[in-house]
């Protein structure tokens, strides 16, 4: 019932507040409170090449970057350090599997924290 | 080993790649003529994927038709029309003939292209491509299976200094490396103080990363207004058009300007060469390097 209803509650408050497109496995803390999902590309680790010279996004000109924006909100709101710090974090691919689940869920269960067995292999040089 | 590799890593000379033209038309003669035309100058040539959101023969297949006619190829891939799955079995297919040097990059949207009502793909981005090339070097793919023999590859990438937003293109730089990129392609970029602050930045936070940035061979002012109004990311000064346009000859002071821009990347902290971009395709490139003061290779 529970994992029914939370996703339903989960959209209801994040979507107007952060256009939220319930991927399942939010980072908004780590990135100025500011959903990747929106970005026309999905990217989760910073801004493509592509953005103008107004700040604007390449696909969408009337839309401000969410990167531009997501960079200019973790400088500026008053954010938890240990948020903050996360912003510069490689985020590790979507897992599509977990699309319109709930990210609370996921959080508390961990299941967002699982990735493919290859992704966190070290690096050999690094 | 790759000439890029060896001549980045275990030597301090200067390295000068360039971007292969798509093929389209002209078939393998057309390679041929290309390659012969650059090789004397370039120690690895782009083989591109899908430029500017434009089909083309593919980057594996144009990469293994440059090393057959003896030029290095770097072999870009973008996330724009593949997923993780293709990205890698590209890089796997890579390695099976021998190219090593691979760039990832995010790419233009479709919308940039001629093709605007397809889909795009972004499973992955640029910063988790080079990290999945890094884990294949491991001998792994993502899912943790076995590639055997482990792909030598040396990883490059992309980023656009003169792009918002700047302070954080640095960052992003070292993500990259972080995640495997041992050199970075920058995009073309004509405000040198932009490119001067990327570059001092990214030797503070990532000293072993190599930079090459990149200057385009055109013909006049025209090319400039070009990039400035249909490439993404990319802006022309003002004052700059306007130098190349009320010059007496427009052609001459383009050409004095991307020396004068060539000569400025050279003489940045971290930058290990540079990246040519001819949309001319005559003399202007022997112009160009005699003037810089190279010597063809071979």
């Amino acid at each position: 019932m529970l994992k029914k209803l939370l996703p339903f509650i989960e959209h209801v408050i994040k979507e107007p507040v952060w256009d939220c497109r319930m991927c399942g496995q939010c980072v908004l803390h780590s990135t100025g409170m500011t959903c990747p999902m929106t970005c026309p590309k999905t990217l989760r680790n910073g801004p493509c090449g592509g953005v103008r010279e107004d700040g604007h996004c390449e696909v969408k000109p009337e839309m401000q970057c969410i990167w531009v924006k997501a960079y200019d909100r973790t400088v500026s709101l008053p954010l938890p350090k240990v948020w903050k710090e996360h912003y510069n974090d490689l985020r590790p691919p979507v897992d599509m599997r977990l699309e319109g689940t709930s990210s609370w869920i996921n959080l508390v269960t961990k299941r967002d924290k699982q990735t493919p067995a290859g992704w966190s292999v070290e690096a050999v040089d690094h | 080993m790759s000439i890029l590799r060896e001549k980045l890593e275990n030597t301090n000379d200067l390295v000068f790649t360039a971007e292969f033209p798509s093929v389209d038309g002209g078939g393998m003669a057309s390679v041929v003529q290309h390659a012969a035309r650059l090789a004397p100058w370039f120690d690895a040539v782009n083989a591109t994927d899908n430029p500017a959101a434009h089909a083309h023969t593919s980057n594996t297949t144009t990469a293994i038709a440059m090393k057959m006619h003896g030029l290095e190829p770097i072999m870009q891939i973008v996330c724009r029309d593949k997923n993780r799955l293709a990205i890698q079995s590209d890089m796997a297919g890579a390695a099976l003939h021998g190219i090593t040097n691979i760039s990832l990059l995010t790419g233009d949207d479709v919308t940039a292209g001629d093709e605007p009502e397809a889909r795009r793909v972004f499973d992955v981005d640029s910063a988790q491509a080079i990290n999945i090339a890094r884990i294949m070097t491991t001998g792994k793919y993502l899912s943790g299976r076995t590639i055997s023999p482990a792909p030598d590859f040396y990883i490059g990438a992309v980023e656009n200094a003169a792009a918002p937003p700047f302070e954080y293109r640095i960052q992003r730089a070292l993500k990259k490396h972080r995640a495997g990129a041992k050199f970075l392609q920058l995009q073309i970029c004509y405000h040198p103080d932009r490119l001067e602050a990327f570059c001092k930045g990214v030797a503070e936070v990532a000293p072993d990363l190599k930079l090459i940035p990149t200057l385009v061979l055109v013909k006049g002012s025209r090319g400039l207004s070009f990039m400035n109004d249909k490439v993404p990311g990319i802006d022309v000064p003002a004052s700059t058009l306007a130098r190349v346009q009320n010059a007496s000859d427009p052609s001459v002071e383009v050409n004095k300007l991307t020396l004068e821009l060539a000569k400025h990347a050279l003489s940045l902290p971290g930058v290990r060469g540079l990246h040519i971009t001819d949309f001319r395709h005559d003399d202007s490139l022997n112009t160009f390097m005699n003037d810089l003061g190279r010597t063809p290779n071979r």
